[in-house]
């Protein structure tokens, strides 16, 4: 087992409860989420989503203190860990793909024949493209920049300007999150209002919902910046959470120019 | 410690024991033993529903389900556990897990502990797939789960929330599998091991990998669509609302063409393995054979609206898809013809795998032609949604994917439980399950042709002659399959224990041959040095 002196270079990991304990969160919250569908009663999804929680705390927990350890997380195993969350990204590129064919279905005639001739569609009224979108899209290009100057000062073994730098992405992502809470807030056009707010909606967001998740994943790593878990050769997980953060960067400009712009401009075009 | 000496013995087999081993697990030999057993569960489940249906189709009129929602529900749950929890759980989770870190000399998977959620996370979808059976109405939609049928208006309970989310937690399962695939296999490859002296059946899961990696998440996109539509008042596939129900089509089968071939793809690998151990000789065109499967991957990207030929799409988009649809039966044709040239001149010995995979050949053959067929929008205007599209579906995916599953299960069942099938049995088992599912879907073709709608309960009488048949023919191979679980009980009670490293001579040149049987609980600690051809030069040095 792990104790014993290895001949390779690859990570055997001990055995562990958290698949197992994850499954139990994903069945309830599946079944819990029927529940509050089906009679409104929220309380197994919530269980379910704590369980959740306890499951990534302690599972990532354990990958830190391996990673930490410096003994299981080789060159090798490095490069693993990298390739896999290109490939994680990769996957969730298809997912957000499937939320613009929807909306390129809706919109473009040569895509679909009786994709709407009038977008928006008559009676919606939607945001001004260089108000509060763009705005939004100035706020998170320049969270990329941020991003890029907390890896350089990693790069030179800097941790104080690190996590500086990662904190300043972090509430740059906060804001953006508020802005779009606002922007819902203030929508002309409800939920439930047809097909032009079924695309934004999901679209804009399941990339909300990836901005939260990359804001706590960038916020972990301005924790373990400040504890030193960092070395200017060893970072995978600031790696990660930098990619996974211009991953969610480029598919806001792709919601920004298709939904935001090209979307809303023959409406503004008639003003 | 001496590596060298204590590497076949005792030495590894030291692992956690009782329920902490499997719930635990990060070993890719259990893991893999986990979703084969699973699969077994499935298959009777789902052989079940399908031996149900059958005997209701024996005579015209209804003989046993007066309920037919309940018999759409059968249907649906048929397609969703063969296709998500039989087929795929045994090809890519059981022997990919079992043999691809073998085959490429790597101690395990690359992400152990993902690999265990994985499983796990396959196990709750099927349970949630089986309670969405159990709840309400069930869900009457079939696998395809097309819209307006899916809405909340034709199916109000939550069975088919409870469908959706099973398919989004075996996806969740199967992008996980398919990233720790893709790792394993592009960073733990052995030293000498390069991509070209893979063994076909590690480029198969390659391949596949990638196909589900990147055709998932688009299901996966879908329906959240549906599960908004029918619970939150989206109007994705809702007319009244803007949208539009076609939509859903294209999602599900941009998905589901590359499933098809996922489902397809990993038998293509242990098929190759198969032919070319019996026939002693190595695959007929290697390349060839690893970029077939390649080219197919790419282009059944691309080919997703054959599905959909009836729908109202243009002339062009139609010409288009039969045209690119077409395409596939190229790559398709060299592997055909280069399993054809493998056995051609070979030493062949006609061992249970090499049955299973000349079965294979058989089914996927007669597949393929009425695919070739059907590919062509003007004729398929005719064949759309009857019995011809179910024989060829069953045909080239369904019964050639079981045959390429018992293929492996015959071929590796020494090297995973250490005892060998009972050999007289376990080939009148081939043929009985082959007759019997020559007999049940061959016959199909002729109602499809007389226009015989697929997924309804009752027929006219001058459908009935072939109908019958048709389900003699799944008594028949009801028999092949419990002959089957017959033969897996008894391999594990008192098969014949192998003590060879390599119970199949010369032909079995894969690394999986070189460690011993049963396979200790850890192997290639020392990592193998791979010469020309892919094997082992010599025993590895231990690392300085």
């Amino acid at each position: 087992m792990s104790s014993e002196v290895k001949s390779h270079p690859f990570h055997m990991v001990d055995p562990s409860p958290w698949p197992a304990v994850g499954t139990i969160a994903a069945f309830l919250m599946a079944t819990g989420g029927i529940w509050y569908m089906h009679a409104g009663q929220p309380w197994v999804l919530i269980l379910g989503f704590a369980v959740l929680m306890y499951t990534f705390f302690g599972w990532w927990r354990d990958v830190l203190r391996e990673a930490n350890s410096g003994t299981y997380h080789t060159p090798l195993v490095q490069r693993g860990l990298r390739v896999g969350m290109l490939l994680f990204i990769a996957s969730e590129v298809m997912f957000f793909f499937a939320f613009f064919w929807a909306f390129f279905n809706a919109t473009v005639p040569a895509i679909n024949r009786i994709a709407h001739e009038v977008w928006p569609p008559e009676g919606v009224i939607p945001f001004p493209t260089f108000g509060l979108p763009f705005l939004n899209t100035l706020i998170l290009l320049t969270s990329g920049a941020t991003l890029t100057v907390a890896h350089h000062a990693l790069r030179l073994g800097d941790h104080r300007k690190t996590a500086l730098w990662i904190l300043a992405t972090v509430i740059l992502g906060v804001i953006f999150t508020a802005c779009q809470a606002y922007e819902y807030g203030h929508a002309a056009f409800g939920f439930t209002d047809g097909i032009y707010s079924s695309t934004f909606y999901l679209a804009t967001g399941f990339h909300g919902f990836h901005v939260i998740v990359g804001t706590l994943f960038l916020l972990v790593c301005f924790f373990r910046a400040r504890r030193g878990d960092f070395t200017p050769n060893q970072h995978v997980g600031f790696e990660a959470a930098a990619w996974y953060w211009h991953f969610v960067d480029v598919v806001w400009l792709f919601l920004f120019v298709s939904i935001y712009w090209w979307g809303s401009s023959a409406f503004f075009a008639q003003q | 410690m001496a590596y060298g000496a204590a590497a076949a013995h005792g030495e590894h087999d030291h692992h956690p024991t009782g329920w902490k081993r499997w719930v635990y697990s990060t070993n890719h030999k259990d893991i893999g033993t986990m979703y084969i057993w699973l699969s077994f569960v499935a298959a009777i489940i789902g052989g079940a529903m399908s031996w149900y249906i059958r005997l209701e189709l024996a005579h015209p009129g209804i003989q046993y389900i007066d309920d037919f929602q309940f018999y759409n529900v059968l249907v649906t749950a048929h397609g969703f556990l063969m296709v998500f929890f039989v087929v795929m759980p045994a090809m890519i989770g059981g022997f990919g897990n079992w043999f691809v870190p073998l085959m490429i000399g790597a101690p395990d998977m690359a992400f152990p502990r993902m690999n265990n959620i994985s499983f796990w996370l396959l196990a709750a979808a099927l349970v949630l797939l089986v309670l969405s059976t159990v709840v309400g109405d069930g869900p009457g939609t079939g696998w395809t789960v097309y819209p307006p049928l899916s809405n909340a208006n034709y199916q109000p309970g939550p069975s088919v929330d409870f469908g959706i989310l099973a398919l989004h937690v075996a996806g969740a399962s199967s992008i996980l599998g398919a990233v720790n695939f893709i790792v394993t296999i592009f960073n733990m490859r052995a030293p000498g091991m390069t991509m070209h002296r893979m063994p076909l059946f590690v480029w198969a899961i390659l391949v596949t990998a990638f196909l589900l990696l990147l055709a998932v998440p688009v299901l996966a996109g879908a329906l959240t669509m549906l599960l908004t539509d029918r619970n939150f008042g989206t109007t994705f596939f809702a007319p009244d609302g803007g949208g539009d129900p076609v939509l859903w089509q294209h999602l599900f089968w941009f998905f589901g063409h590359p499933e098809v071939y996922i489902i397809i793809i990993p038998a293509f690998g242990i098929i190759s393995q198969v032919i070319s151990t019996f026939s002693k000789r190595p695959v007929f065109g290697y390349l060839g054979m690893a970029y077939a499967m390649v080219s197919i991957g790419v282009v059944g990207f691309i080919v997703w609206a054959h599905h959909m030929y009836t729908v109202g799409l243009d002339a062009d988009a139609r010409a288009y898809f039969t045209a690119a649809t077409l395409i596939i039966a190229v790559p398709t044709g060299i592997k055909i013809f280069s399993w054809l040239a493998t056995m051609w001149g070979g030493s062949i010995e006609f061992e249970t795998p090499m049955l299973c995979a000349i079965g294979f050949i058989w089914l996927f053959v007669i597949g393929g032609v009425t695919g070739v067929l059907l590919a062509n929008a003007g004729i398929d205007f005719a064949m759309h949604d009857t019995y011809y599209v179910v024989a060829h579906f069953h045909y080239v995916m369904a019964i050639a994917a079981i045959f390429a599953m018992f293929a492996g299960w015959y071929y590796w069942i020494g090297k995973m439980s250490g005892r060998q099938y009972p050999d007289l049995l376990s080939k009148v088992q081939f043929w009985v399950f082959f007759i019997g599912v020559n007999v049940l879907f061959f016959p199909q073709h002729f109602l499809g042709l007389a226009g015989m709608p697929r997924r309804i309960p009752d027929y006219p009488d001058a459908y009935w002659g072939w109908n019958y048949v048709s389900s003699i023919g799944a008594l028949i191979t009801a028999v092949g399959t419990f002959m089957f679980f017959y033969i897996v009980w008894y391999t594990y009670r008192s098969g014949k224990p192998v003590t060879a490293d390599n119970p199949w001579g010369e032909g079995a040149t894969t690394l999986e041959w070189v460690v011993p049987s049963p396979a200790p609980f850890h192997t290639h600690e020392e990592l193998p040095v791979i010469g020309s051809g892919g094997r082992p030069t010599t025993q590895a040095a231990p690392a300085e």
